[in-house]
């Protein structure tokens, strides 16, 4: 069973490790068929019409579903992986180890946005951007980009003590957890984070950055963390509802995997804390 | 000749953005009934949004209502970037997104394109794959 670690307690070996089974991903065109499906998804996901992956409830068990995939593949290439999680409330800034030459790089230059050091530089020769939204073939970045600051601690625990798991509209405009932790409506979470890192992150092609799987690690980490402070509240909706994945309908593009299905994170993993 | 060309050309799309938009209040109109008839979500805001057309940052930006959902969008609404088309999505509250920026949500389609020129820094869009 796969122990999710936080990202800033990663031994080198497990940094290492973890980056060589990503760049072989990528290698294979795996890696570049996640990309393809997220934007897929982010393109044809409306607050008007069918929607699965973003902007309703099925956000987070539908993300928990595309990681274990995700991870599963990394642990074809080295069974010992797990994907690590990145808690951007504490390591909050571009001196976090995260962004270090030995693990994601760091921050793009400003001329043109490009990651000039570590594994995912594009002049290190092992990843260009095939799935592209524009014609530059390199990794871009724009940590904290016009002055803005990740989430704190008390903007997580804000939404944490949410009671209720979602609510109709069941899209952008509604209240609940799920719109809080996604980042339409309050405090912002997840969606602040893609805005944080900037460039490949902000776009709908945001997988081309790996910080996409540590940051999705962690906002699946808080839906856990979220389940164990609610025990009562229940995945909603939870009958056939029109556009929406309710808890016993399956999600595209497995077709064979409910949300129920997903709620039960230590199924697949556990985490370390 | 180039310079004549290029405002006939541009006169030409204004045109045709306001006959498109001429047709697309009634569909709006239709929508709007639609929706209101079925008691479900309420017509979002900011759908009809004007026409524009403009050079930023040396970039030309055009945006201008469509019918609904035209493009597969969803959004009734086109903007061009150069020619070449910016994936944008209108939000239940009005506001908008575009593929450039994802995660962050613009008053008007006009503001999402210059932000996708900033973002772009002089590269060029790709035009949108086919749908598989």
């Amino acid at each position: 069973m796969a122990v999710r670690k936080n990202q800033s307690t990663l031994t080198s070996t497990e940094k290492r490790e973890f980056i060589d089974a990503v760049l072989g991903l990528k290698r294979s065109g795996r890696y570049d068929e996640f990309v393809r499906t997220h934007n897929a998804f982010i393109m044809g996901d409306t607050d008007q019409g069918e929607r699965v992956g973003h902007r309703s409830p099925s956000f987070l068990p539908w993300h928990r579903k595309f990681l274990l995939e995700f991870e599963q593949e990394l642990q074809r290439i080295i069974p010992s992986v797990a994907l690590p999680y990145w808690d951007w409330s504490t390591d909050r800034t571009p001196a976090s180890s995260l962004w270090a030459t030995d693990f994601l790089g760091g921050d793009g230059r400003s001329r043109d946005g490009q990651v000039m050091a570590g594994p995912f530089a594009n002049l290190a020769g092992n990843w260009s951007i095939d799935t592209q939204v524009d014609t530059r073939p390199f990794l871009r970045r724009a940590l904290g980009g016009g002055g803005r600051a990740l989430p704190t601690r008390a903007d997580i625990e804000a939404v944490l003590a949410v009671e209720t798991y979602d609510a109709p509209p069941w899209n952008s405009t509604s209240r609940g957890f799920r719109n809080l932790i996604e980042g339409w409506r309050g405090v912002n979470l997840h969606n602040r984070v893609h805005v944080w890192v900037g460039g490949h992150m902000a776009t709908g092609a945001s997988p081309n950055d790996p910080v996409f799987w540590l940051h999705h690690a962690f906002i699946d980490k808080l839906w856990a963390d979220w389940q164990t402070r609610h025990p009562a509240s229940p995945y909603l909706p939870e009958t056939p509802t029109e556009n929406v994945v309710d808890l016993d309908s399956t999600m595209r593009p497995w077709n064979d995997v409910t949300p129920r299905d997903m709620l039960d994170h230590t199924r697949f993993y556990t985490f370390d804390t | 000749m180039r310079t004549r060309r290029r405002f006939l050309r541009g006169g030409t799309a204004v045109l045709a953005a306001v006959a498109v938009a001429g047709t697309t209040a009634s569909v709006l109109d239709e929508e709007s009934a639609r929706v209101n008839r079925t008691g479900q979500g309420r017509p979002p805001r900011g759908e009809a949004g004007e026409p524009f057309d403009e050079t930023y940052k040396g970039r030309r930006i055009q945006g201008w209502p469509t019918d609904h959902g035209h493009h597969g969008t969803g959004s009734g609404y086109r903007v061009l970037i150069d020619g070449t088309e910016l994936h944008v999505m209108l939000n239940g509250d009005g506001t908008w997104v575009s593929l450039i920026d994802h995660y962050e949500v613009f008053a008007t389609p006009r503001a999402l394109a210059r932000s996708a020129v900033d973002n772009l820094a002089g590269a060029d869009l790709v035009p949108r794959p086919a749908h598989r």
